[in-house]
């Protein structure tokens, strides 16, 4: 009988496996090699690369040195997110919930596939739109430049719905059905029985989805970039045009010189974005841990 | 008399939230339509077949995007045949060959992590790794390559998943007829998730029409005066040369 070792298939199928380890490292590795560059070759703080609000990268020596404070640019990535999950939460899990509980005929022949084209329409494209249409718009009726915290927002409520759509769906779909029947047998009307019942029991699920959206939404870069209009100064309200991290880094990182104190600053902050995800990843798991243990 | 006025009301409430419900779909759907429409009525204006054939002209109003569309679909092209070996691959190793233990749960980690980075981290990655450290430029190649590395994650979990999904009869079945494992593998159980896996591809395909952040500093925001005459590859202009700068419809944009 013939009963060969197939070695080298089995090598390749585990080559492949290991390299999405080898990947995931390098690019930590590399991303954080360049980020701390700027406190270890430019004297840089960490404090004052975190906490400063100067921005002058390109500033003399003369002049006292180029200034490389963060914290205008995580505070904009910070606003416009948590402006567009503010916003599309509850947006969301309503769509959700209409999929789910009051229309599921509807929910599945119409909303979904609207869902999944939404998910198809390229960054660009929101941004574009946003850029002709919501920026106008809001020039006309609310004053201001019209590039502002709340186009950007707005634009990234719509990017990040069909996340958190689709994963409050999963969520919703996943509850014991005996928990409505049970509620719906006691009296209780549909909508006493989503509120009361339904929302508690899938809260982890739509948690996940929220946090997923909220990551989404900061890592985004040219939408948000197209309608915020990059101005580096700390907003004083969401009619006032912003940045965000995303956003000076892909403006800047072909203007500057590899190595300088500017490039190096925008190499520091692509390690704060990427800290920042850590950050959302191990949220996520810590809501599905919970969410286990309750089982 | 109280429990029905209650009655009442929390019929009342139910009927206030299914109209909500029912008019928070409908704005959405709306809301889509508009986009799509508006898109739609902006494009349609200026597309036609010379839109499509001609370069675009600098700095001014006409002119085509040819160069950028076949950019685009270039860069489909190879960055596939780089995702598709490697993410099955990763798939076949995640469900037939991973024992359960700290490496693989390390592995899904991993996975995990991919997926979720923003593009742009993989895009200063690929800026960082293929365009600065191997000199290669803003190239295909690199463009190529940071969109593999976007596509690697879903591509393996999906290709698990349909491997997986595959029913455990027929690849016993393959077993009792002596075949080995590998040849289950090819023979049995890939032909059976070939439709996920093309969904999977066809996902991944949709992803690199639509990825701006990533190519912005790989791929470059350039093209050369392509000549679709000449199709060395190893020709600076041509338009097959994987080492050249190469600017994408969503890039342009």
């Amino acid at each position: 009988m013939r009963k060969r070792k197939e070695l080298p298939e089995k090598i390749y199928a585990t080559t492949c496996g290991y390299l999405i380890i080898i990947l995931t490292l390098s690019i930590v590795f590399f991303i954080a090699y360049k980020g701390v560059a700027i406190f270890n070759q430019n004297g840089v703080s960490i404090s004052e690369f975190l906490s400063s609000s100067k921005w002058a990268p390109e500033n003399a020596i003369e002049n006292g040195g180029p200034k490389v404070g963060a914290l205008i640019f995580y505070t904009g990535s910070i606003m416009v997110s948590l402006f567009a999950v503010i916003l599309s939460t509850p947006l969301s899990v309503s769509v959700a919930i209409f999929m789910t509980e009051i229309s599921p005929t509807l929910g599945n022949k119409v909303l979904r596939p609207a869902i999944e084209l939404f998910v198809g329409i390229p960054s660009v494209v929101y941004g574009w739109i946003g850029l002709s249409l919501l920026v106008p718009f809001i020039r006309a009726n609310l004053g201001g430049l019209g590039f502002s915290i709340l186009s950007g927002g707005i634009v990234l409520t719509i990017m990040i719905m069909p996340t958190i759509v689709s994963i409050a769906v999963d969520s919703l779909k996943n509850q014991p059905i005996d928990y409505k029947e049970a509620s719906l047998s006691l009296g209780a009307t549909r909508w006493q029985t989503i509120r009361k019942i339904l929302l508690p029991s899938a809260m982890p699920g739509i948690l996940t989805g929220v946090v997923l959206g909220l990551a989404r939404a900061f890592g985004e870069a040219l939408a948000v970039q197209m309608v915020i209009g990059n101005r580096v100064s700390l907003p004083k309200s969401i009619l006032d045009p912003a940045i965000t991290l995303t956003s000076i880094i892909t403006m800047d990182m072909g203007n500057t010189v590899q190595g300088s104190v500017w490039n190096n600053a925008l190499w520091s902050m692509a390690f704060v974005l990427l800290l920042i995800f850590f950050g959302f990843i191990l949220i996520i798991r810590e809501i599905s841990h919970y969410a286990n243990r309750g089982e | 008399m109280l429990i029905e006025v209650n009655d009442m009301n929390s019929k009342t409430a139910d009927k206030i939230a299914t109209t909500f419900f029912y008019i928070i779909a409908s704005s959405v759907l709306l809301l889509l339509f508009f986009i799509i429409g508006y898109i739609l009525y902006k494009g349609a204006s200026v597309i036609n077949i010379s839109f499509i054939t001609t370069p675009p002209k600098f700095m001014e109003a006409g002119g085509g995007v040819m160069p950028q569309l076949f950019n685009s679909f270039y860069l489909l092209v190879l960055s596939m045949i780089i995702t598709i070996p490697l993410g099955v691959g990763a798939g076949i190793y995640m469900a037939e060959y991973a024992k359960p233990g700290k490496i693989t749960d390390f592995i899904r980690l991993c996975i995990e992590t991919l997926a979720s980075l923003p593009s742009i981290i993989i895009g200063l990655f690929g800026f960082l790794i293929f365009v600065t450290k191997l000199n290669w430029g803003f190239s295909l190649i690199s463009g190529a390559l940071a969109i593999t590395i976007l596509n690697i994650p879903s591509m393996t979990r999906i290709s698990e998943d349909a491997i997986k999904s595959v029913p455990s009869g027929i690849k016993e079945a393959s077993y009792a007829l002596g075949a080995a494992k590998w040849e289950t593998i090819k023979k049995v159980i890939i032909p059976t998730a070939m439709p996920q896996i093309i969904t999977g591809m066809i996902l991944a395909g949709g992803r690199v029409f639509g990825e701006a952040a990533a190519l912005l500093y790989t791929a470059g925001m350039s093209t050369p005066n392509l000549r679709f005459n000449n199709l060395n590859p190893l020709y600076k202009a041509s338009p097959f040369n994987v080492m050249r700068p190469a600017e994408t419809l969503a890039v342009y944009i």
